[in-house]
């Protein structure tokens, strides 16, 4: 039986990541923890996140959970879900002061833009049909284009939908570090994979069918 | 290719049933809300929105039990509205399995509440609800914000208070007519295009849909990124799919489910 931490700092609705881990792996145990044994126990370690950036970096630090977070990053199946997978990259202009970014963890190389402060043309972020900006947060079901073969995508239809709700978006440096890719005005980075991690900007445990699948998948991903 | 334009069902929950009436009165029983939720998520419904409109204060947990059921089977965004007035009915919905909670007449009486609520749980959490009645019609229409049903006025401009409640941290408006709520003759166009060409956030059309063309003028004429529609679905005049295949078959981007 795999046990499967959803790992807990008092930011985010992890209910749901737990509950939809429940529907896919009756057997596994799947538990929600800030402790940090438990998370050095655990099989697999996901890292859920919602909100701004400033406060979950802030909670992860003042909670000492950092290091535990980072050995599971280095050697466990590891599964960063929204503000997990930005967190995992260098910084994040969310709710930095002055054009200051916030520093995340950098595990993988690139930023958490606006989406307004990714390209440099004005056009980028209008809607043609409407000649406004397209709402931010970017709120609803989008298209993943997945740019690289991984167990996580086994059953997924390349371009299938999932849940998306940010404001800011990933932009990778490093392309081998990019499994999926989604447009929004703009392409940001919306899957990101290397040796042990796998990393969303949507929601899985709202993506319905396509979601489960790959929450699926992670349960039995051998690394 | 991109962002699909979302279909959302409405349940509004008394007692622990949904419910449908026309501009709340001739209440008909519409079912259980979790089995009725499951069909939804089924038919493939973007997202599923409970309107808590119990009268009593000794059945204001049933929701919350309503909630719970539901998000431990069906896996898609689930909103909560309905007489949330403090942070601790916020953190109680989303506890319960709510993605967002939605804000009504709190948001009215008390506007930094919206700002509290987004500070703490994030925009994404935060629907502030709008229910807009026309007060000038002619060149220039106006509209007000409404409370109590409809039925009174608060001398708000409706365009400009969606504006600051989206500056306030509201991260999704839902927009009702009240005018048109309860009369399936579709929604206000005029009031939910101005209100989606004014604020840079997501806005939910709701409010008179009785046909699914009503559903395509809500996107096409409206500009609305979501629409949200109860008795088309409740009493089997049309599903969910069909509602998909319409917008679909009239170019709009959705979600197409197997």
């Amino acid at each position: 039986m795999t046990s499967i931490i959803v790992v807990d700092f008092g930011m985010g609705n992890l209910r749901s990541v737990a509950k939809a881990f429940e529907h896919v792996a009756p057997g596994a145990d799947v538990m929600i923890s800030a402790d940090v044994s438990d998370i050095r126990a655990a099989d697999r370690v996901v890292l859920p996140g919602q909100g701004a950036i400033g406060g979950y970096i802030k909670a992860l630090y003042d909670t000492d959970l950092e290091p535990a977070v980072l050995d599971a990053a280095a050697n466990k199946p590891f599964l960063g879900i929204c503000l997990g997978q930005q967190v995992l990259y260098e910084s994040s202009d969310e709710h930095g002061e002055e054009g200051e970014s916030v520093k995340t963890l950098g595990l993988f190389k690139g930023h958490a833009k606006h989406f307004t402060d990714v390209s440099s043309d004005p056009q980028a972020m209008i809607n043609p049909q409407t000649g406004h900006q397209y709402p931010i947060p970017h709120m609803g079901w989008n298209q993943v284009k997945q740019t690289m073969k991984h167990p996580l995508w086994q059953g997924i239809a390349d371009m299938a939908r999932f849940y998306f709700v940010h404001s800011y978006c990933l932009q990778s440096e490093n392309e081998a570090d990019v499994a999926g890719v989604t447009e929004y005005g703009v392409n940001f980075t919306s899957a990101t994979a290397r040796d042990n991690i796998f990393a969303v900007q949507f929601h899985p445990e709202k993506s319905q069918h396509d979601g489960l699948k790959l929450l699926e998948n992670f349960v039995n991903w051998k690394i | 290719m991109g962002l699909a334009k979302r279909i959302i069902p409405c349940l509004d929950v008394r007692d622990g049933r949904v419910v449908k009436g026309v501009q709340f009165v001739d209440i008909r029983d519409a079912g259980n809300p979790v089995e009725v939720a499951a069909r939804y998520d089924e038919q493939g419904a973007d997202e599923i929105t409970f309107l808590d409109i119990t009268a009593s204060s000794d059945n204001r947990d049933t929701i919350l039990h309503v909630v719970e059921e539901v998000a431990s089977t069906v896996f898609i965004p689930l909103t909560v509205g309905g007489g949330i007035r403090v942070l601790d009915d916020v953190r109680r919905m989303l506890n319960a399995g709510a993605d967002k909670v939605g804000i009504n007449t709190a948001a009215v009486f008390n506007p930094e509440f919206v700002k509290q609520a987004s500070g703490h749980f994030g925009s994404q959490a935060i629907v502030v609800s709008i229910d807009a009645r026309q007060v000038e019609a002619g060149d220039k229409p106006r509209w007000e914000i409404f409370t109590h049903g409809g039925r009174r006025g608060t001398g708000l401009d409706a365009l400009q208070w969606a504006k600051k409640m989206a500056d306030y941290g509201a991260g999704e408006i839902l927009l009702t007519s009240m005018d048109r709520d309860g009369t399936r003759d579709g929604f206000d166009l005029a009031l939910t295009r101005a209100v989606c060409d004014t604020v840079d956030v997501p806005v939910i059309a709701s409010g008179g849909v009785g046909n699914l063309d009503h559903l395509v003028d809500g996107v096409s004429k409206g500009h609305a990124d979501a629409v949200l529609a109860a008795s088309i679905f409740h009493f089997g005049d049309y599903t969910v799919q069909q509602a998909k295949q319409k917008m679909h078959d009239a170019g709009i981007e959705v979600r197409i489910t197997e």
